[in-house]
C-alpha cells in the first residue's frame, strides 16, 4: 500500500517500489510492450495528439467563418472543404472512438478486474500498431491529394471527387476499424473470463458494464463499416457500380451501410463516458450509486437499440416513409435509457457526502452538456421537425453536444479522476476547476448559437453564408477560442502535475473499486495476489487518513 | 491472432506456472476458454463483414431480379459444384485434424492438415480457371462488362477455347445492347426468350441468329451481377488465401511437434475459422450459381 | 447571452409571417404545424433542463462535505426509478406522434398540385415548368400546391427552403419529390443542404412566390424571351438561368471554367496542345460537346447542353459573348 516514494521521469530512489513506468527502459520497451497499462498510456498520448490536430483544424474553420465571405486568404473553398473533412475524420476515427475505450479502458479494465493483463496481450499491442498504421494512412491522405468528402464519404461524391486522398482515407478507416474490433474483442473476453473471485456480473464496476456494451458494438458494427469502405475503395478504383448511379448503382445504399455502423459508433463514443461519470459521481459523492441495475441495463439497452436506429440519418434521403416512421419510433425509445442515467446520477448526489473535486465538476459539466445534447436529439428524432433541421447547424450543434460534451468532458473527468492512479501524482485542484469551467463555458458559447443558426436555416458544411448569420457565427468563433484555451489549460495542469505534483496516495478519493487497492502507479503485474471483489460502491469501510491525505480500508 | 496470444506464454513464470499457460491466466482451462470465446467473437465479426455484401446482393436481387436470372447463366455450375465438394472435404479434414491432435495421433493430424491445404489450393485453382474465362469473355464489372457471347454458350466457348475468333466480334456487337433504357420495363417478359439459345445447338452461329432476332437482350446494368459476383467470391477467395497461410503455419508448428492432447487450441481455432470460410461458400454457391 | 435569454422568453408568442428568434418566416401551409411540434419539444426541454441543472447545482452546494465525512448510506428506490422511466417514455411517445402527423402532412401532396421539374447540378438549380420554360429561380403562385419532381445530374444535392420548412435530397439516377403550398408572396432563399463539392455554399437560389394571376404573366413572359428581348439580353438571361455563371466569370477571373471576358475572337490553347480561335462554331461545339476541345488548364467537368438549348439560344449567347470585351 505504500508506493509513496515512486517518482516519475527522473531516476527512482533505490528503495522505490517497482512500477509499470520504471519496470523497463528504452523506446522498445514501450513500442513492443505487452503491458496493457503502457499500451493504454500510448493510446492516450496518440489520441490526444489527434485531438490537437483536429482542434487546430476546428479553430482554422471557425476563424474562416468569422465573415460571410473569404476571411483568411489561404483558405479557399476547396481548402475549407478539406479542413472540415479532416476535422471530422480525425476527431471521430482517431480521437473520440479510441480515446476512452482504448486509452483509459486499456489501462483500467484489467486493474478493475484485479487481473494481470487483458486476455490477449499480443492482440492488444497489434490493435495499437494498427491504430498507428491507420493514422499514417490519414496523414498520407492529407498530404497526398487531400480529401474533401466530409467524414461520411457519401457516394457518388466520394467516387467522383478529384481529391485523390479518398482512397488513403478509406483504407485508413478500414485499418482503424480492425484496431477497434480487436480492442472490443479483447475486452469482451477479458470481462467474461478474467473476473476475480467475488465479482459477479452485478458486482462489476459500471465503467466495465459501459465498456462491455461498447465492445459489443465495436465487434458487431465495425465490420460493416470495414466492408463498406472496402467497397467504396473498390468502387473508386475499379468502378464496380455498386454505389455509383452512373453505372447503375445505388448511392443511398451506401448511406444505409455507413450509418449502420456510424450510428452505433455514436454509442461507442458516449457509452464509455457514461461509465466514467457513473464512477466519478458515486466515488466523489461518497455514496452508493443509485439504481445500479438500471444503469447497467440501460447501457446494454442503448447498445442493442443503437443498432436499430440508423435510418434516422436518412429521413430526407428518399427512403420509404414507412421506414422513416419506424426509425423515428425506435429513436425515441433509445432516449429513455439515456434519461434514466441522468436521473440516477442526480439521485446519487442527493443526500450524499459530496466532494467538490475537479472530477466532480467535470461530471456536472458532462451532465449539463449531455442533457442539452440528448434533449435536442428529440427534435431530430421527430419526423416533421427533422425535415427542417436535417443537415443544418442544428445537427452540428446537437452531435457536438453529445460527442464532444460527452466524450471530451468524460475523458477529462476520467483523466482527473485516475491521473493520481496512473502516474502517482496529484494535480492542482484550483487550476483543474478553472479548466473545467472554461471548457464547459467555452463549449456552450461555441455551440449554443449553432442551434439558433440551424433552426433559422443555416446549412452545414458552408464555406460562405448569408450576412444575417454573422453575429451568431462570431459568437461561436469566440467560444471556440475559449474552448480551445480551456482544453489547453486542462492538459497543461495535468502535465505540470507529472513533474511538480504532490505524490499521490493509493486511494486519494476513497474509491471502492479494485484499482484503488493497487499502488499508485500500479506495479508491472498489477496485483501479486488476485484480490477479492466486494460491492464496488460500498464506501463504508473506507476511512480518511490525514497523514497520507488518502483513504484506507478497514476491511483488510 | 487471438490463437497466437493464447498459445504463447510471455513474461516469466515466476509463480511456478505451467509453461504453456500465459502469466495472466490462472489455469490452462481459463486460457483455452478465453481463446475459444475470442475466436467465436472473431467469427461473429467475420459474418458481419460478409453481411454487407450479402445485403448488397439482397437489395439488388430484390430490385432487379431480371439481372440475376439472366446473368447467372454465364456461370459454370459444374465448376461451382466441384468447388463446393472440395471445400466440404477440406472442412472434414480440418475437423479431423483437431480430433487427431486431441488423441495425440500426430501422423494423422499432419496428414489432415496437408489435405486441407491441398483442397484449399484446389479450390483456388478452379476459381482461377473461372476468373480467367470471365476475363477473356468480357464478363466483368462496370464499364468493363463487354460479353463476347450470350449466356448458355459458355460450355462450348470454354471447351473449344475459341477466344478471339472472328465470329466473336460479330456477336459481341449484337448481344451487347447493354445500355438500352427502353429494355428496362419489358425485361421480365423478355427472359423467357433468353432460354432459347440454351436449348438450341451451342454453336456460335446459333447465338448470332438469336442475338440478331433481338431475343437475347442483355438486361440493363447486367454488369452489377458481375460486380457482386467478383466482390463476394473475391473476398471469399482472400479468406481462403488467409486460411492457407494459417494452415501452413500450423503445419510448420505441427512438424516441430508443438501440438498434442494438451495443446491443440490453435488447430481447434483455425478449424473453426475454416468452417466459416466453407460455410460462406455454401451460401455463395446457390445464391450466385443456382438462381432458378 | 443577454439577447439569447430575452429572445427565449419572447418565444411565448408563436411567430407568424415575420421571422422569429428561432425561425425564418412561416410562408407555407405546413410551416406552422412544424413550428408547433418544435415548440412542444422545446418547452419540454426547457422544463427538464432547468429542473435537472438547478437540482444538480443545489445538490452540489447543499451536500458538499469535508473529506473526513463518513460515506452516505446506500440508496435504491424502484418506484422512483420506474417513474422516471415511464414518464419520459410517455412524453417521447407524444412527441413521436406529433412528429409523425406533421410528417405525413408535409409528405402527402394533393392530387391537383402544380408540377415543376427540378434538376440539381454542381452548383446550380434549374427549374422546368410544364410548358417547357426553364429558369434558375423557382417561381410559384401563392395558395396553390406545388409538387417538385427532382433529380440530379451528378452528385447528391438537397433542396432546402427554410421558410417552407421543407427539404428533400436530390439523388442522381432516381426521382425524389417534395411539395408545399406557399401562403406568403415574396422571395425566399433556397439552399443546397447536402454537401456537393467546391461551391456547395454558393448553390443558392430563391423561390419567388407570385400573387394570384401574376404567375401566369411571368410564365408567358419567361417562355418567350426571344420575342421579348434583344439577342444580347436573351443571351445574358440564358447563361444566368442555366447556371453557367457558377463556373464562368465575366470579369476575367478564372474559375472552374475559363472567363468569358474578351472571349470573342480570342485564341485559346487547348489541353491537347493545339490552339483554336473562338468563333461561332467553337462556341456552339463547346456547349454541345464540352469535352471535345478543352482549354488548357481546366478539367473536363462541363455537362453537355445538347437538347437543352436550341440553336436560337446559342445564337443569342454568341451575341452576348460579343459584348463581353
Amino acid at each position: 500500500m505504500s508506493s509513496l516514494d515512486t517518482t516519475l521521469g527522473h531516476g527512482a530512489p533505490a528503495h522505490a517500489e517497482d512500477n509499470y513506468l520504471t519496470h523497463s527502459h528504452g523506446w522498445k520497451s514501450w513500442l513492443l510492450t505487452l503491458d496493457h497499462k503502457r499500451i493504454g498510456v500510448m493510446y492516450l498520448c496518440s489520441t490526444i495528439a489527434s485531438l490537437f490536430l483536429g482542434g487546430f483544424f476546428a479553430l482554422a474553420l471557425r476563424t474562416e467563418l468569422l465573415t460571410p465571405g473569404p476571411t483568411i486568404a489561404m483558405i479557399d473553398h476547396d481548402m475549407y472543404n478539406r479542413m472540415f473533412t479532416l476535422h471530422g475524420a480525425i476527431m471521430v476515427f482517431l480521437f473520440i472512438i479510441p480515446a476512452i475505450p482504448a486509452g483509459l479502458g486499456n489501462f483500467f479494465v484489467p486493474v478493475m478486474l484485479g487481473a494481470k493483463d487483458v486476455a490477449f496481450p499480443k492482440l492488444n499491442l497489434a490493435s495499437y500498431h494498427l491504430w498507428i498504421f491507420g493514422a499514417v494512412f490519414f496523414v498520407t491522405a492529407m498530404v497526398h491529394g487531400g480529401i474533401d468528402t466530409g467524414w461520411t464519404f457519401y457516394t457518388p461524391y466520394s467516387v467522383t471527387t478529384p481529391a485523390n486522398g479518398v482512397i488513403w482515407a478509406t483504407m485508413g478507416v478500414f485499418i482503424l476499424g480492425f484496431s477497434s474490433i480487436f480492442t472490443g474483442l479483447n475486452f469482451i473476453v477479458t470481462i467474461h473470463k478474467l473476473r476475480p473471485e467475488g465479482m459477479t456480473w452485478f458486482r462489476m464496476p459500471l465503467f466495465l458494464w459501459a465498456l462491455y456494451s461498447t465492445s459489443v458494438i465495436q465487434v458487431l458494427a465495425t465490420p460493416v463499416l470495414a466492408i463498406t469502405v472496402l467497397l467504396l475503395t473498390v468502387e473508386r478504383t475499379l468502378h464496380v457500380g455498386i454505389f455509383d448511379p452512373a453505372l447503375g448503382g445505388d448511392p443511398v445504399l451506401f448511406q444505409h451501410f455507413f450509418w449502420f455502423y456510424s450510428h452505433p459508433a455514436v454509442y461507442i463514443m458516449i457509452l464509455p463516458g457514461f461509465g466514467i461519470i457513473s464512477e466519478i459521481v458515486s466515488v466523489h459523492s461518497r455514496k452508493h450509486i443509485f439504481g445500479y441495475r438500471f444503469i447497467a441495463f440501460s447501457s446494454l439497452a442503448i447498445a442493442l437499440l443503437g443498432f436499430l436506429v440508423w435510418g434516422h440519418h436518412l429521413f430526407t434521403s428518399g427512403q420509404s416513409q414507412l421506414a422513416s416512421v419506424i426509425f423515428s419510433a425506435i429513436s425515441f425509445a433509445i432516449a429513455i435509457p439515456s434519461a434514466i442515467k441522468v436521473f440516477n446520477w442526480l439521485a446519487t448526489m442527493y443526500k450524499s457526502s459530496l466532494q467538490l473535486t475537479t472530477p466532480m465538476w467535470y461530471a456536472f459539466g458532462f451532465i449539463v452538456l449531455f442533457l442539452i445534447g440528448g434533449l435536442t436529439g428529440l427534435f431530430l428524432a421527430a419526423l416533421a421537425v427533422d425535415i427542417h433541421l436535417h443537415d443544418t447547424y442544428f445537427v452540428v450543434a446537437h452531435f457536438h453536444y453529445v460527442m464532444v460534451g460527452g466524450t471530451l468532458l468524460a475523458l477529462f473527468g476520467g483523466l482527473y479522476h485516475w491521473w493520481p492512479k496512473m502516474f502517482g501524482r496529484m494535480y492542482n485542484e484550483f487550476w483543474g476547476k478553472v479548466g473545467a469551467v472554461l471548457v464547459t463555458l467555452g463549449f456552450n458559447v461555441t455551440f449554443f448559437p449553432q442551434f439558433v443558426m440551424g433552426t433559422r436555416g443555416m446549412p452545414r458544411r458552408y464555406y460562405s453564408y448569408l450576412p444575417e448569420f454573422q453575429p451568431l457565427h462570431v459568437a461561436s468563433t469566440i467560444g471556440a477560442y475559449l474552448l480551445g484555451f480551456g482544453i489547453l489549460l486542462a492538459f497543461v495542469n495535468l502535465g505540470v502535475a507529472l513533474f511538480r505534483g504532490r505524490k499521490a496516495p493509493t486511494n486519494p478519493w476513497g474509491g471502492a473499486t479494485l484499482e484503488w487497492q493497487c499502488a499508485s502507479p500500479p506495479p508491472h503485474d498489477n496485483f501479486s495476489v488476485t484480490p477479492v471483489a466486494h460491492d464496488p460502491y460500498d464506501f463504508a469501510h473506507l476511512k480518511y487518513d490525514e497523514k497520507i491525505d488518502g483513504y484506507t480500508s478497514r476491511r483488510s | 491472432m487471438s490463437t497466437a496470444a493464447a498459445q504463447h506464454p510471455h513474461g516469466g513464470d515466476e509463480h511456478g506456472h505451467d509453461p504453456l499457460v500465459a502469466h495472466h491466466f490462472d489455469t490452462a482451462q481459463q486460457q483455452f476458454d478465453s481463446g475459444k470465446l475470442g475466436i467465436w467473437l472473431f467469427l461473429v465479426q467475420e459474418i458481419l463483414f460478409f453481411s454487407g455484401l450479402f445485403c448488397a446482393y439482397a437489395v439488388y436481387r430484390a430490385n432487379h431480379p431480371e439481372i440475376f436470372e439472366f446473368a447467372h447463366r454465364y456461370l459454370d455450375v459444374k465448376m461451382g459444384a466441384i468447388n463446393t465438394v472440395v471445400l466440404i472435404c477440406s472442412s472434414l479434414t480440418a475437423a479431423w485434424s483437431v480430433r487427431a491432435a486431441q488423441l495425440g495421433q500426430r501422423g494423422l493430424m499432419i496428414g489432415c492438415i496437408i489435405v486441407t491445404i491441398a483442397c484449399a489450393f484446389g479450390f483456388l485453382g478452379i476459381k482461377y480457371f473461372e476468373y480467367e474465362h470471365k476475363i477473356h469473355a468480357g464478363l466483368l464489372w462496370g464499364e468493363k462488362f463487354n460479353p463476347k457471347y450470350a449466356p448458355g454458350d459458355h460450355g462450348d466457348e470454354h471447351g473449344a477455347g475459341g477466344h478471339g475468333s472472328g465470329t466473336e466480334a460479330v456477336h459481341s456487337e449484337a448481344a451487347n445492347s447493354v445500355p438500352n433504357p427502353a429494355d428496362r420495363s419489358g425485361s421480365p417478359g423478355s427472359h423467357g426468350a433468353t432460354a432459347q439459345p440454351e436449348k438450341s445447338a451451342p454453336s456460335p452461329a446459333a447465338t448470332h441468329v438469336a442475338a440478331g432476332d433481338a431475343k437475347v437482350t442483355t438486361p440493363r446494368n447486367t454488369s452489377i451481377f458481375f460486380s457482386i459476383y467478383f466482390a463476394m467470391t473475391g473476398l471469399h477467395g482472400l479468406h481462403v488465401i488467409a486460411g492457407i497461410i494459417v494452415y501452413i503455419w500450423l503445419l510448420w508448428r505441427a512438424l516441430k511437434g508443438e501440438f498434442g492432447p494438451k495443446q491443440y487450441a490453435a488447430i481447434d481455432f483455425a478449424a473453426l475459422h475454416w468452417h466459416l470460410v466453407d460455410l460462406v461458400w455454401i451460401y455463395l454457391f446457390p445464391l450466385l450459381y443456382l438462381i432458378r | 447571452m443577454n439577447t439569447l435569454v430575452g429572445s427565449m422568453l419572447s418565444q411565448l408568442v408563436i411567430a407568424g409571417s415575420e421571422a422569429s428568434y428561432w425561425f425564418p418566416p412561416q410562408a407555407s401551409t405546413t410551416a406552422a404545424e412544424v413550428d408547433w411540434v418544435y415548440y412542444f419539444i422545446y418547452w419540454i426541454s426547457v422544463f427538464f433542463t432547468v429542473m435537472i441543472v438547478s437540482a444538480g447545482l443545489y445538490f452540489m452546494w447543499r451536500f458538499r462535505s469535508k473529506k473526513t465525512a463518513g460515506a452516505a448510506a446506500a440508496a435504491h428506490n424502484t418506484a422512483l426509478e420506474v417513474t422516471w422511466t415511464v414518464v419520459p417514455g410517455i412524453l417521447c411517445a407524444c412527441i413521436f406522434y406529433f412528429g409523425l402527423t406533421g410528417y405525413m402532412d408535409t409528405h402527402t401532396p394533393p392530387d391537383d398540385a402544380y408540377v415543376v421539374n427540378v434538376t440539381g447540378v454542381k452548383w446550380a438549380w434549374s427549374f422546368t415548368y410544364p410548358d417547357g420554360t426553364v429558369s434558375d429561380t423557382l417561381h410559384v403562385p401563392v395558395h396553390r400546391p406545388v409538387r417538385l419532381v427532382m433529380t440530379s445530374e451528378d452528385v447528391i444535392h438537397s433542396l432546402f427552403i427554410p421558410a417552407f420548412r421543407t427539404k428533400q435530397d436530390v439523388v442522381p439516377g432516381r426521382y425524389t419529390e417534395e411539395w408545399f403550398e406557399a401562403t406568403e408572396t415574396g422571395e425566399f432563399t433556397i439552399f443546397c443542404a447536402e454537401f456537393c463539392g467546391t461551391k456547395h455554399s454558393e448553390m443558392l437560389s430563391k423561390v419567388v412566390v407570385h400573387p394570384e394571376g401574376d404567375f401566369t404573366k411571368w410564365l408567358s413572359a419567361a417562355g418567350n424571351i426571344h420575342e421579348r428581348m434583344s439577342p444580347v439580353e436573351a443571351g445574358e438571361l440564358l447563361v444566368k438561368q442555366r447556371g453557367c455563371m457558377q463556373c464562368h466569370s465575366t470579369d476575367g477571373s478564372p474559375s472552374t471554367g475559363p472567363s468569358w471576358k474578351g472571349i470573342w475572337g480570342r485564341g485559346e490553347k487547348l489541353a491537347d496542345g493545339s490552339s483554336v480561335t473562338v468563333d461561332e462554331n467553337y462556341i456552339r461545339s463547346s456547349i454541345f460537346q464540352p469535352q471535345a476541345q478543352i482549354v488548357a488548364g481546366y478539367g473536363p467537368v462541363m455537362p453537355t447542353f445538347q437538347g437543352k438549348l436550341k440553336d436560337r439560344d446559342i445564337t443569342a449567347i454568341i451575341e452576348y459573348f460579343k459584348t463581353l470585351k
